[in-house]
């Protein structure tokens, strides 16, 4: 057997191209002096758009690579431009953030690509002890990320705090893998599902094994009860690494989970269903309710984003059914998409207000903004009623497919719990409208032309895309598991 | 180009020509004249349509429909089509528009622009709502809707204004997600949304369509606002500006009776026949309600709003009369309340404008001071109370003639209209109470003396809406001309489909 062939190589070579491309920057960042620092984040971004060109070349092209360890599919090509994109929007809100909190490290951008290569190897991964690996190479450079502000407590804390819980989480993981491997003698994806399948595999371990690993995914998409360190992470580190964080983390976990759960667990879908129910109903309750209570507005994004991690999740609770698996993943890439869009949106507005030593993010820091920042202002606006779901935003469409997979999977206490805590949040949302333009304040912004680029690109697509939604649905449609 | 010279397309999207143009206008008076012409020339187009329109033909009209995008199996259109339930919406829209625009010229000084446009987005949304042939598409500008009017009540309203501001979203949100649960659960079982389609295709089973009929109710009891989904709207009225107040009461109310008659009634019309005594009651209930409320406001504003709760009574229980005359009468009285109640709201309007106060007892003797002003006032008083030869007459009598008719049928009492008929004479009284503390007697109150009378731009608010009320008051057969084919063709179906 043929450890590794070029084929294997040119099979993933977006992603291997991204990690030697990141390492190239590594050794140029440390040798190549004050150009060197100068020209990474230059060439992150050519390296990102490099990588997007080679990922769009291979589309349509299904194959196993590494004996089966990874598969490169429709699916995986999603996952990797989402990945992609991720990056851009990542160092166009970094990029002068970084430089006014004289933050700018060269290897900022670099660990940014680590963690964006491991996001990509979760949409490929086909075997559990890849899925682990790269849920770690994603995982380490965003416990540096978080901490890179160093000397200043809060990113400190929230660095050590987001590495305690995410290895606490990859130790549930890999106790889940084990548990899982003693059950059905693989860690293989399809292997697992034929010995499920055959009734080989001993069910009370790999229920238990599964259960773990659900834990693991759910500590990485920040679902409750596992969401513990989400509020303190977001809130103590740096906003840039927040808005990535908050993003890739998201991509990358529900790769993993769709992958993975779809093609090795299908058959334990009814045994999980209770276990799901309950985890999508404390999310979307937890999230929704606390973020009531926030007056910080990273606090606030913090919980937010848990929420919209129950309302994915929910579209979850059926993979197991045939008739609707392929509409969640549909759904969900799209929904990730949506919320990927408008968070970047809506940090770069907080970045734009956000001043030294953690001021201006108070709620209250916002009164006024509709009056004297009225094109900024017009952007949060179309931010939040997105995040919220009204239309004629993308927001809107997301939640509106999601519901249909919950629907469709049968689930309507479900859908109707949904919809009403997306009640809820309108009340946040509309409470960050209601300071914005019926309060008024003296915002004090700082403005620089990446934050105001990406803002307007955001909005304007939030909405834009709304109208024109015909080509991301053919997109997520493309975007295929293959099964076994 | 073909495209936007559709009558349908030209008459929805036509503001938007007026919020672009806002965009790139700084000064006030500008902005005012431009919002004004728009929603004139909106009128215009809207008029233009009306001449197009067949009213021998009961079924949709000048229809457009289109591919918008599919997903997963789904067929997303975006069609829209007037036909006779609808066309006097949206004519009363883009008429009241441009009135509702005259009356800010004094009382919005602040963010003219914004006020503007968010004006126009919101005639938008309503025109979209009315003419919308896809469940879909209809829900985009239904929830549309709620982001305008949310902002006038929320800038420019009164002191309580966030308060209101966000019961008003959150309330009218809290029906429309129920429904929306129900659209999806159409589009999976139907694999439509395609409104006429849907009603084609029917043999949805009887408990299920109780369910979708309820969950569709829910957005459209509280947008009526039906008792007891009410407690909204007495604080949106008071705290709206004048201008708001009179879209909110006149068409924004009325795409709550609307959505009935489109939706709930052809879609589901068994539930229709088996829960319209259910609406029927509640419908009493809130024609008797709101009156007695009315009676007991200090707050003439307040009064008004409450009014509005006791009229649209009388709108619901015409269209689950699911008779002829119940739901012709219902959607006259639609439009009779959007013209009588949006009077009665600007009245109130000039008069706060004068003294800064609402209250019932700082007034008293007005007709010595303001005699046009008192005049017109009764007018709009008595057409709201329903006097013969007034539109809100033809309108309730119709309901109440429609409602008798269907004791022996789907109501299967006749309590429901021996009732509503005690809410007309509850509407006498309450009106009367308010003319009479606010114009009759001597003046009690110093600051009322010397108070002007009606200016010319006042006066050209006010009488397009006098002219309505006579008009459809002593002659209104045109009014049923235009509704009244698409009406027997709803009844017909209703009555035959299971």
């Amino acid at each position: 057997m043929q450890i590794v062939s070029v084929t294997d190589i040119l099979t993933i070579l977006p992603t291997i191209f991204l990690v030697v491309w990141a390492c190239l920057l590594l050794l140029m960042d440390a040798f190549g002096g004050a150009l060197g620092k100068r020209l990474t984040p230059w060439l992150t971004v050519l390296g990102l758009l490099v990588a997007f060109g080679l990922t769009l070349r291979a589309a349509g092209v299904e194959q196993s690579a590494f004996n089966g360890l990874l598969e490169v599919d429709g699916f995986s090509n999603a996952i990797n431009l989402l990945a992609l994109g991720t990056g851009l929007f990542g160092v166009a809100v970094a990029y002068e953030y970084l430089k006014r909190f004289n933050l700018a490290r060269g290897e900022y951008y670099i660990l940014m690509l680590f963690s964006l290569s491991g996001v990509m190897l979760m949409g490929a991964a086909a075997d559990l002890i890849v899925v682990f690996l790269a849920i770690e190479l994603l995982s380490i450079p965003l416990y540096i990320m978080a901490a890179i502000a160093q000397r200043d407590t809060r990113s400190e804390e929230a660095g050590l705090k987001y590495f305690l819980l995410g290895a606490f989480a990859g130790g549930f993981l890999l106790y889940g893998v084990a548990l899982v491997y003693g059950a059905t003698a693989s860690t293989r994806l399809a292997e697992i599902f034929a010995a499920a399948q055959a009734g080989v595999a001993n069910p009370i371990f790999l229920l238990l094994g599964v259960a773990l690993i659900l834990i693991g995914f759910a500590f990485k998409v920040a679902a409750a009860p596992f969401h513990m360190w989400t509020p303190d992470v977001y809130e103590g580190a740096p906003t840039p690494v927040t808005a990535f964080m908050a993003v890739a983390a998201k991509v990358g976990g529900f790769a993993a989970l769709l992958r993975v759960f779809i093609v090795a667990f299908p058959t334990l879908g009814p045994d999980l269903v209770p276990v799901l129910t309950g985890i999508v109903a404390a999310t979307l309750i937890i999230g929704n309710v606390a973020a009531i209570a926030q007056r910080n507005i990273k606090r606030l994004f913090a919980y937010s984003s848990i929420s919209h991690a129950g309302f994915i999740l929910m579209a979850f609770v059926p993979y197991a059914q045939d008739a609707v698996h392929r509409d969640t993943v549909a759904a969900a890439l799209f929904y990730l998409v949506a919320f990927g869009l408008t968070s970047f949106g809506s940090w770069a507005v907080v970045m734009m207000l956000e001043r030294a030593e953690g001021r201006g993010l108070e709620l209250s820091d916002y009164a006024g903004l509709g009056r004297k920042y009225p094109a900024l202002a017009l952007a949060m606006l179309v931010f939040m009623l997105s995040f919220a779901g009204v239309p004629p935003t993308l927001g809107f469409a997301g939640k509106f497919f999601l519901l249909r997979a919950v629907l469709q999977g049968g689930y309507v206490g479900l859908a109707v719990l949904g919809v009403l805590t997306s009640l809820v949040s309108a009340y946040y949302y509309l409470r960050v409208v209601i300071v914005m333009y019926f309060q008024e304040g003296k915002p004090q912004v700082e403005g620089s032309r990446l934050l105001n680029w990406t803002t307007a690109l955001t909005a304007i697509g939030t909405v834009a895309l709304f109208f024109v939604m015909q080509p991301l649905f053919d997109w997520t449609a493309s975007a295929l598991l293959r099964l076994f | 180009m073909n495209f936007l010279l559709e009558p349908l397309n030209l008459v929805t999207f036509f503001p938007l020509v007026g919020v672009l143009l806002l965009l790139f206008i700084k000064k006030d008076s500008a902005a005012r004249w431009i919002s004004l012409v728009t929603a004139l020339i909106t009128f215009g187009i809207s008029i233009w349509m009306l001449t197009l329109f067949n009213q021998s033909d009961g079924g949709l009209q000048m229809e457009i429909n289109l591919h918008w995008f599919s997903f997963a199996g789904w067929d997303i259109r975006y069609a829209l089509a007037v036909d006779g339930l609808s066309i006097l919406l949206v004519l009363l829209t883009t008429f009241l528009t441009p009135i509702a625009i005259l009356s800010t010229w004094h009382a919005v000084e602040e963010r003219v622009r914004e006020f503007q446009i968010f004006f126009l987005l919101l005639e938008v949304g309503m025109l979209g709502v009315f003419l919308a042939q896809d469940l879909f598409l209809f829900y985009v500008f239904w929830e549309f809707t709620l982001v305008p009017m949310y902002f006038l009540i929320g800038i420019w309203g009164g002191e309580q204004r966030m308060y209101a501001a966000i019961k008003f979203f959150l309330y009218t949100m809290a029906g429309s997600i129920l429904m929306l649960l129900a659209i999806l659960w159409l589009g999976i079982e139907q694999g439509s949304f395609h409104v006429p389609t849907l009603i084609s295709l029917g043999g949805i089973p009887a408990d299920i369509q109780i369910w979708l009929f309820l969950a569709f109710a829910a957005a459209f009891a509280i947008k009526v606002p039906m008792w007891p989904l009410h407690s909204w709207l007495p604080d949106a009225h008071v705290q709206a500006p004048t201008a708001g107040s009179v879209i909110l009461a006149g068409v924004l109310l009325k795409m709550g009776t609307y959505g009935f008659l489109r939706f709930n009634i052809p879609l589901f019309p068994q539930a229709a026949r088996e829960l319209a005594p259910l609406m029927a009651f509640l419908a009493v209930v809130g024609i008797l309600y709101g009156a007695a409320v009315s009676f007991s406001q200090t707050d003439v504003k307040k009064l008004v709003a409450y009014s509005s709760i006791s009229h649209l009574g009388f709108v619901v229980l015409g269209l689950f009369a699911l008779n002829e005359q119940g739901i012709q009468g219902a959607i006259l009285q639609m439009v009779n309340h959007g013209i009588s109640t949006g009077a009665l709201f600007l009245i109130v309007g000039f008069i706060y404008e004068r003294r800064h106060t609402r209250a019932l007892d700082k007034f008293g003797g007005l007709w010595t001071v303001m005699p046009v002003y008192a005049v017109l006032t009764l007018i709009v008083s008595l057409s709201s109370m329903g006097l013969p030869g007034l539109n809100g007459f033809v309108g309730e009598f119709t309901i109440l003639l429609g409602a008798w008719g269907a004791a022996t049928g789907v109501l299967g009492s006749y309590w429901y209209a021996a009732l509503a008929a005690l809410g007309v004479i509850l509407a006498a009284i309450y009106m009367l109470f308010m003319f009479q503390k606010m114009f009759l007697g001597p003046v009690t109150n110093k600051k009322n003396e010397g108070l002007p009378d009606l200016s010319r731009r006042e006066l050209l608010t006010l009488i397009p809406l006098l002219v309505f009320i006579f008009w459809i008051g002593l002659y209104p057969k045109p009014f049923f001309g235009l509704m009244s084919a698409s009406v027997e063709q709803l009844v017909q179906l209703v009555n035959v489909l299971p």
